[in-house]
């Protein structure tokens, strides 16, 4: 299998990527290639131009920022993976990327190439669900932020424009001592879900949820947030009963049917994972609260 | 006329010049330009991790990155992993003693993933070394075989640095 003939180019700042995506016809941008090298390979990408931002230094970084964390899209999900900074104010991150793909993947694949291509599967726009993320995208039109709920408008489609390109991804920090955890159900390690859940909690000094959020992956073309959930575990103690009618809610969240799984399948696992992950969030904000 | 782009890279400690056409992949610049038929093609799409080699010391599916990409970089495959000709890895040793391989197809990239891990972590479990090779697909051995001798090799790589 061979990839069809193409112009390279290979830009090494973000202004000179952006002239370039806004100057070439049919071109396609090549992050950390664990997407679109297969759809190269295969054909079913056919651009005229790729522009490769992988010598793109401005765009991999990890830093803190008031709140949380910035991460550059061209950060690989390994720098993420050992990243102290992640683990610390982001650790639901932390522990999906595990999850995502492979050793040999993570250490090419990246993070906004993995928001960019939108795999309603994938676990690091999961985990963008869950954390309320907004996603810096620049174009010939200069810099403008997207809420991650208003990023994915179809099945591999984002709201970038075709002359637009993701500069980072902000995740804001929850407070200090709240619960994360990430659970998720694949054939073999490192496929993509076939459903998982991102789960998040703040509790207060009685054992009350304040605050949480789950998001679902593998459901449909995108994340999506199990509202019904949130709300019914927010103002009530995170005691196993709570958790499983909440998780529950996640039985009647719309899903898609397709050849990995039915969609009454794909329902009862939203439930089951949801469970686990609002447990092992709640298990981990009391172990906190009480420290 | 296919776009052809020079470069040069450090292939298994060797400086390497040639001329690719862009879209070449690593994996086929690897076997059909420089003859290093050890990375073996398998899938051709990222799922079976056959072409594993190393690019600046990280696993990577050759499959999934072209060969232009690799400027400047230092390249290592199962060729480069043997200290001499009349000698093996202790990695490909302990496949030999373990039937770590069968059909030996994807020896390669096991072996090159298994580097790594190594060379991360000296003294993995089990469930650590079953993690690794998850991206590596096998169809002889069910796999046990390659778990013992990732181990035992690891073992013998530790009694080699103490």
């Amino acid at each position: 299998m061979k990839p069809p003939p193409f112009s390279y180019h290979a830009p090494d700042t973000i202004e000179d990527a952006v002239s370039l995506l806004g100057s070439l016809e049919n071109a396609k941008l090549l992050a950390g290639g664990q997407s679109l090298m297969p759809m190269l390979n295969m054909r079913y990408a056919q651009p005229d131009h790729l522009i490769d931002l992988n010598r793109v230094a401005a765009l991999a970084f990890i830093r803190e920022e008031a709140g949380g964390i910035e991460i550059g899209a061209m950060t690989r999900q390994r720098e993420v993976e050992y990243s102290k900074d992640v683990a610390r104010l982001c650790p639901l991150l932390a522990e999906a990327l595990p999850q995502v793909g492979h050793r040999q993947t993570r250490n090419r694949g990246t993070v906004g190439g993995s928001l960019a291509h939108s795999d309603g599967a994938a676990e690091i726009p999961t985990v963008a669900a869950a954390l309320d993320a907004r996603l810096t995208i620049t174009g010939p039109g200069g810099a403008r932020e997207v809420a991650y709920r208003d990023f994915p408008v179809g099945y591999l489609m984002t709201a970038l424009g075709w002359d637009e390109l993701l500069v980072a991804v902000h995740l804001a920090a929850w407070a200090p001592g709240h619960g994360w955890a990430f659970q998720e159900f694949a054939r073999r390690h490192g496929d993509f879900a076939i459903v998982s859940a991102a789960a998040l909690i703040e509790r207060d000094a009685a054992g009350i949820v304040t605050r949480a959020a789950l998001a679902l992956g593998g459901m449909g073309a995108a994340p999506v947030r199990a509202e019904a959930a949130e709300a019914a575990l927010i103002g009530r103690p995170g005691s196993e009963e709570t958790i499983r009618a909440a998780a529950d809610t996640c039985r009647s969240i719309e899903a898609q049917d397709d050849v990995h799984a039915p969609a009454a399948y794909r329902q009862k696992l939203a439930g089951v994972l949801a469970c686990r992950a609002l447990a092992r969030a709640a298990q981990r904000a009391q172990a906190s609260r009480v420290r | 006329m296919a776009e052809t782009r020079k470069i040069t890279c450090m292939v298994n400690g060797t400086e390497r010049s040639l001329e690719v056409e862009t879209r070449l992949t690593l994996a086929d610049m690897l076997r059909r330009e420089l003859g290093l038929t050890g990375t073996h093609m398998g899938c051709e799409h990222g799922v079976c991790g056959a072409c594993t080699v190393l690019v600046d010391g990280r696993s990577a599916r050759a499959c999934l990155m072209l060969a232009v990409q690799a400027d400047g970089a230092a390249v290592d495959t199962v060729e480069g992993l043997a200290p001499r000709e009349d000698a093996l890895h202790p990695l490909q040793e302990a496949f030999r003693d373990h039937h770590g391989l069968q059909c030996g197809f994807c020896t390669p990239g096991m072996l090159m993933t298994l580097k790594e891990l190594l060379a991360d972590n000296p003294d993995p479990s089990e469930d650590e070394v079953r993690m690794a090779i998850s991206g590596n697909l096998c169809r002889c051995t069910g796999y046990q075989g390659i778990v013992d001798a990732a181990l035992d090799a690891a073992a013998r790589l530790r009694e080699d640095a103490g």
